[in-house]
C-alpha cells in the first residue's frame, strides 16, 4: 500500500513515499527527510520534545501520522531563524538560559511560539507557565524558560509598534 | 628547569573570561536544532534496532518464536541467545569499579523485567517496532521480589563505588547517656528513574576490525576501552563521540547492554546500526536510585547541642549487582555531633542494577536527616534556623578535619533574607493565605562533596594569535561547552573568542568523568594548566631571544593576558604572543595539562560545597494538595566560573529536589514485578506549572585548598537540602509528617486525621 504525500516544510516542498500508514511525522521528519532538530524523547505525546508547528498549531508530532497531513505547512526549529537572525523565543531562550541539555529546546521553542500566537502577545507568567506544561525538561530550566518566553513576548510586542 | 619563569600562578585571578556570566557557546546550535546528539546520525545504509523486553522480573525464557518477527516485511535480522555471538569480556565480569553487569543476549536467564531477550533489525525503524512487538516469548517464571519485606537482605561490602557501609567515631552511648531529648524518624524513599529527555541511544558503525560510535557518554575515558574490551579490538580502534549528552544525571556513566546489542548488531550484519531505547525501555537496563528504608536518630542536651547522630540505611539493588545508594553517608559532616554511627544494609529486588543518580546517596540521605533536625530544632523550642546555627560544624565531626572552605553562615544569611525568613510561627498550621490555604515555611542545609578526577587537556598556540584548546570532556547540559572555554581561554591568557575549543570525543585527551560535581574543576583544571604550559614556553622562547623586550627575564615573573606576554613588575614591558612565535620562525605551541589538587591538602582539609534552602508550600485544606510557591536558595561553592550556568545548575538541583519531595517514585507491580509507570503519564516529574518561583542566589567563597583554580561542583548541590525543605515547610503548615517520598495527598490525609484523634 504505497502512498506518496506531500509536505511543505519550512517552506520548501517535499515529496514523501510511505510504504504504509505507519510513519509518523516524527519519524518522517527525522529519519526519512533529515531534519534531526526535532527530537523524541518519549514517542507518546507526554514529553513535548517532538512539538512542531502545523498550519500554525502546535502538535507532537509523535502523535501525528504523516499520511494525514497530505498539503500540511509544518515548521521545525530549523525553520524559525530568518537567515542569520533568530526568532526572538530562540534569541530570548539563550539570553535567559532557557536550556541545559537542550534536548528538548525544540520542542519547547516551537511550543512557545504556538502558545505566542494562540494568546495574541498578552500571555500573562501564569498563563505562560500553564501553556508550556505540555512540555518537560528534565534538567530543570524553567525558571530560564518562564523568562525567555516573557522577554519573547515583549520583544515581539516592541517590534510590532516600531 | 629552575630558570622557567613562573606565569600565572594559582590562586592568582583566573582572567577575564572566568567568572563572566557568558550565555552558551553551544546555544545557537541548540536553539536552531543543529546541535547533533546521538540518534541524529544517519550514515549510509543505516539499519534501525529495537529490543524486546522479557515481561517477567524473574526466571528463564523456555522459548523464543522469531517467525512472525522475520516474516514482516522490512525485518532483516532477530538476534536471540541462539544466535548472537559471545563477548570477547563475560558481561558478568566486573573489570573496572564502574563496570555494570549488563544483558547482551548471552543466556536465557531473565533477571528484571524489561531485559532485552531479543533484538530485531530492520530496514526502517517502524518494521523494527512491530517486529519486536511480534517477538513472543515463553518462560519458566520464578516470584518476583520487590520491596523490602519481600527482597532477601545481604550484607553489603561497599556502598557508592568503594566506601565502607559503615562507620562510627566517638562514643554513641556514653554521650546517650548525656542527652535531654532525642528525636528519631524513619522514612522510605522509592526507586527513582533518571529519565534525560533523551533516550539512551547508539548509532554503530564497523569497518573492518575499526568502530566508531555515536553514544551519549558522561566518561568517554572509560567507554572507549571498555567498548574495545567487550569486542575484543584494541581500544584505539574505537572513535566514540558524544558532542550532546540530552541529558545524563549519572546514568550515562557506563555502558549499558542496549547500546552494546546495537553495536554487535551492526558487526553481524557489516551494516551501521541505530538502536535507540523507547522510554519505557528506560525502566530496567539503564540503572535508577535505589530505593531506601532510613532511620536517623539525633540525641540532644539540656542545652540543645547535637550529642549523637545514627544514621541507618536500607538500600535496593539487584539480584546480581551490588551498587547501593550511600544514603547513609550523607550526614557525616554536616552539623556538630561529637558521636557518629552510620550504617548500611542491603536489600535485593527483581529489578535493574540501581546507580549512580543525581547527588547519589547525599539527596537520599539528605531528605531524612533535614527532618529530624526540624523535630530536633521543635523540640528545643527554637527556630529551625537559629537551631542550626546552634549545631554549626566548626570541623568535619566525622575526622576532625576543618573544611577547606564553608561560607555555610553566609548562605543562611544571604538565603533567609531573600526569603524573608522573619516571624515564622514556631508552631504548624498558624499560616493562611488570602485564598484561605495552609502556609508553611520550611529550610534546609545543601551540601556535596569536592571530588577531583585526574584529566588531562591540550592547548596549541598558533602563530596567527588563534589557538586549540581540547578534552574530551561532556556537556549533558551543566554548561561544559561554555565553562570549560572560559577556562581554557584564562590558561592561554587570551580572548574565549580566539580560541577553538572542542571536547566529547575520543581523540581527545581523556577529561575524565562529568560526574560527582567534579567535571569543571577537574576537566577545567587540566585546560587551565594545558594553557599555561603553552605560556610557560612561550615565556621561554621569549626570555632567551636577545631581541625580545623580555630577554633575560627568565627568572621574573611573567603574565600572560589578552594575547601578550608582559613582566607583572612593569606590565609595559611585553610583546604579542605573535611577535615571539614570528620571531622565533614557529608555527605553533603545543601545552599538555592535568589539573592538579595538592596532595597534603586532600589530607588536612575536608572539602565540601554548601548552600541553604527555603521552601515555602501551600496546601488545600481540604484536598490537602501540596503546591511549592516559593523555593530560594544561597550556595558557595568556591569559585564560580560562570554565574549565569552556575545558577541554572541550581534551580536545575533544586527543581530535582522538589520532584524527589513530591512528584517521582517508580513503582513495580509486586506480583509481575514489572514497572507499572514507566512513562511520562505515570511517572512523574514537575512542568512549569509548579515551578511558579525558583532562585538561586551565590554567595563568594574563596577556597584556597581544594584545588589550584578553587573551584568546586554546583550540579548535585541543589538537590540536598530542598527537599528537606519542602518537607519541613508542609510540616509548618498542616502539622504532618509523612513516613515516605513522595510526600502524598493519602498519607497528609491520613497524618491530619491521626492529629485530630
Amino acid at each position: 500500500m504505497a502512498l506518496r504525500i506531500s509536505l511543505n516544510i519550512n517552506g520548501t516542498e517535499h515529496g514523501v513515499d510511505l510504504e504504509d500508514p505507519r510513519p509518523t511525522l516524527l519519524d518522517v521528519l527525522r529519519e526519512r527527510i533529515g531534519l534531526t532538530g526535532t527530537k523524541k524523547g518519549c514517542d507518546r505525546g507526554q514529553c513535548g520534545a517532538c512539538t512542531v508547528l502545523v498550519d500554525g498549531r502546535r502538535v507532537n508530532s509523535c502523535l501525528t501520522l504523516a499520511v494525514s497531513l497530505d498539503g500540511a505547512d509544518i515548521t521545525t526549529v530549523e525553520g524559525l531563524a530568518d537567515g542569520d537572525t533568530l526568532h526572538p523565543v530562540q534569541a530570548a531562550f539563550i539570553q535567559n538560559d532557557g536550556f541545559q541539555c537542550g534536548y528538548c529546546t525544540p520542542g519547547q521553542i516551537m511550543s512557545a511560539v504556538g502558545l505566542l500566537s494562540e494568546t495574541g502577545g498578552q500571555a500573562s507568567a501564569e498563563a505562560i507557565r500553564e501553556g508550556m506544561s505540555g512540555n518537560l525538561c528534565r534538567c530543570g530550566a524553567y525558571a530560564g524558560i518562564q523568562d525567555a518566553v516573557l522577554e519573547a513576548q515583549a520583544n515581539i510586542a516592541k517590534a510590532g509598534k516600531s | 628547569m629552575a630558570d622557567t619563569p613562573m606565569v600565572a600562578a594559582h590562586h592568582v585571578r583566573l582572567g577575564s573570561n572566568s567568572g563572566q556570566s557568558m550565555t552558551r557557546k553551544d546555544g545557537l546550535a541548540k536553539v536552531t536544532g543543529k546541535a547533533n546528539y546521538a540518534a541524529d546520525n544517519r550514515p549510509e545504509g543505516l539499519l534501525h534496532a529495537v529490543f524486546a523486553g522479557a515481561s517477567i522480573a524473574r526466571g528463564r525464557v523456555t522459548l523464543l518464536d522469531t517467525k512472525a518477527a522475520l516474516a514482516h516485511p522490512g525485518v532483516v535480522h532477530v538476534m536471540t541467545p541462539e544466535n548472537t555471538p559471545a563477548l570477547s569480556q563475560d558481561p558478568d565480569e566486573k573489570t573496572t569499579p564502574f563496570t555494570a553487569r549488563i544483558d547482551v543476549l548471552q543466556h536465557n536467564d531473565v533477571r528484571y523485567a524489561g531485559q532485552p531477550i531479543a533484538v530485531v533489525v530492520a530496514e526502517t525503524l517502524e518494521a523494527a517496532i512491530e517486529g519486536a512487538r511480534l517477538i513472543k516469548a515463553e518462560y519458566d517464571e520464578q516470584p518476583a521480589r520487590i520491596g523490602f519485606d519481600d527482597g532477601e537482605a545481604f550484607t553489603p561490602e561497599a556502598v557508592g563505588i568503594s566506601t565502607p557501609p559503615k562507620f562510627a567515631t566517638g562514643d554513641l552511648e556514653a554521650q546517650r547517656k548525656q542527652a535531654a531529648s532525642s528525636v528519631s524518624v524513619v522514612v522510605e524513599t522509592p526507586l527513582q528513574y533518571h529519565n534525560a529527555m533523551e533516550p539512551h541511544a547508539v548509532v554503530a558503525a564497523w569497518d573492518g576490525d575499526k568502530l566508531t560510535v555515536d553514544m551519549p557518554n558522561q566518561a568517554i575515558g572509560l567507554a572507549k576501552p571498555g567498548i574495545a574490551n567487550y569486542f575484543g579490538i584494541p581500544a584505539e580502534n574505537v572513535t566514540l563521540r558524544s558532542p550532546y549528552l540530552g541529558g545524563g544525571f549519572g546514568s550515562k556513566a557506563v555502558l549499558f547492554g542496549p547500546q552494546m546489542l546495537g553495536i554487535l548488531a551492526a558487526r553481524e550484519l557489516k551494516r551501521p546500526v541505530k538502536l535507540a531505547l523507547k522510554r519505557d525501555q528506560m525502566f530496567g537496563p539503564v540503572q535508577h536510585r535505589s530505593a531506601t528504608r532510613q532511620t536517623v536518630r539525633y540525641d540532644i542536651d539540656a542545652d540543645n547541642r547535637l550529642l549523637a547522630f545514627e544514621h541507618q540505611a536500607n538500600v535496593s539493588t539487584s539480584s546480581f549487582d551490588n551498587w547501593l545508594d550511600g544514603a547513609a553517608n550523607a550526614g557525616l559532616s554536616l552539623y556538630a555531633t561529637p558521636a557518629i554511627s552510620v550504617a548500611h544494609s542491603g536489600t535485593r529486588f527483581d529489578t535493574g542494577t540501581p546507580g549512580a543518580m543525581r547527588a547519589p546517596g547525599i539527596a537520599t540521605g539528605s531528605a531524612v536527616i533535614e527532618c529530624a533536625i526540624d523535630m530536633a530544632a521543635e523540640k528545643a523550642g527554637m527556630d529551625p534556623l537559629e537551631f542550626r546555627l546552634h549545631n554549626y560544624a566548626e570541623k568535619d565531626h566525622s575526622n576532625g578535619k576543618p573544611y577547606s572552605a564553608k561560607a555555610l553562615r553566609e548562605c543562611y544569611e544571604t538565603a533567609a533574607n531573600a526569603f524573608g525568613w522573619t516571624d515564622r510561627p514556631p508552631k504548624p498550621g498558624q499560616m493562611r493565605d488570602e485564598d484561605g490555604l495552609l502556609t508553611g515555611w520550611g529550610m534546609g542545609t545543601s551540601i556535596f562533596h569536592a571530588p577531583f578526577f585526574p584529566a588531562k587537556a591540550r592547548a596549541v598556540l598558533r602563530k596567527d594569535g588563534t589557538a586549540r584548546a581540547e578534552t574530551s570532556g561532556a556537556d549533558m547540559g551543566q554548561g561544559a561547552w561554555t565553562a570549560l572555554w572560559q577556562m581554557a581561554a584564562d590558561g592561554l591568557g587570551m580572548a574565549a573568542d580566539d580560541i577553538d575549543f572542542d571536547i566529547g570525543h575520543s581523540d581527545l585527551p581523556d577529561g575524565s568523568v562529568a560526574g560527582g560535581s567534579a567535571h569543571t574543576a577537574s576537566a577545567g583544571g587540566a585546560l587551565f594548566a594545558a594553557g599555561n604550559d603553552v605560556i610557560r614556553q612561550l615565556a621561554e622562547i621569549a626570555t632567551k631571544d636577545s631581541d625580545s623586550p623580555l630577554f633575560g627575564a627568565g627568572n621574573e615573573r611573567l603574565i600572560g593576558e589578552n594575547g601578550r606576554l608582559f613582566k607583572a613588575s612593569d606590565p609595559s614591558v611585553g610583546e604579542p604572543y605573535t611577535a615571539i612565535l614570528e620571531r622565533a620562525g614557529i608555527d605553533e605551541i603545543e601545552g599538555q595539562g592535568r589539573g592538579n589538587r595538592d596532595k597534603a591538602s586532600t589530607e588536612t582539609y575536608a572539602m565540601f560545597s554548601h548552600g541553604a534552602v527555603f521552601a515555602e508550600v501551600k496546601v488545600d485544606p481540604d484536598l490537602y494538595q501540596v503546591r511549592v510557591t516559593r523555593l530560594i536558595g544561597a550556595f558557595a561553592a568556591g569559585r564560580i566560573i560562570n554565574p549565569r550556568l552556575a545558577k541554572s545548575q541550581l534551580t536545575g538541583g533544586m527543581i530535582w529536589g522538589m520532584s524527589f519531595a513530591l512528584h517521582e517514585e517508580g513503582v513495580h507491580d509486586k506480583r509481575t514485578g514489572r514497572p507499572l509507570n514507566n512513562d511520562f503519564a505515570g511517572y512523574h516529574i514537575p512542568v512549569l506549572a509548579d515551578v511558579p518561583h525558583v532562585e538561586a542566589l551565590l554567595v563568594d567563597e574563596d577556597d584556597p585548598h581544594v584545588n589550584d583554580l578553587g573551584v568546586k561542583g554546583v550540579g548535585e548541590l541543589g538537590i540536598t537540602g530542598t527537599v528537606g525543605a519542602i518537607a519541613n515547610a508542609v510540616w509548618h503548615a498542616i502539622g504532618v509528617r509523612t513516613p515516605r517520598y513522595p510526600i502524598k495527598i493519602e498519607d497528609l490525609l491520613k497524618g491530619a486525621e491521626a492529629l485530630k484523634a
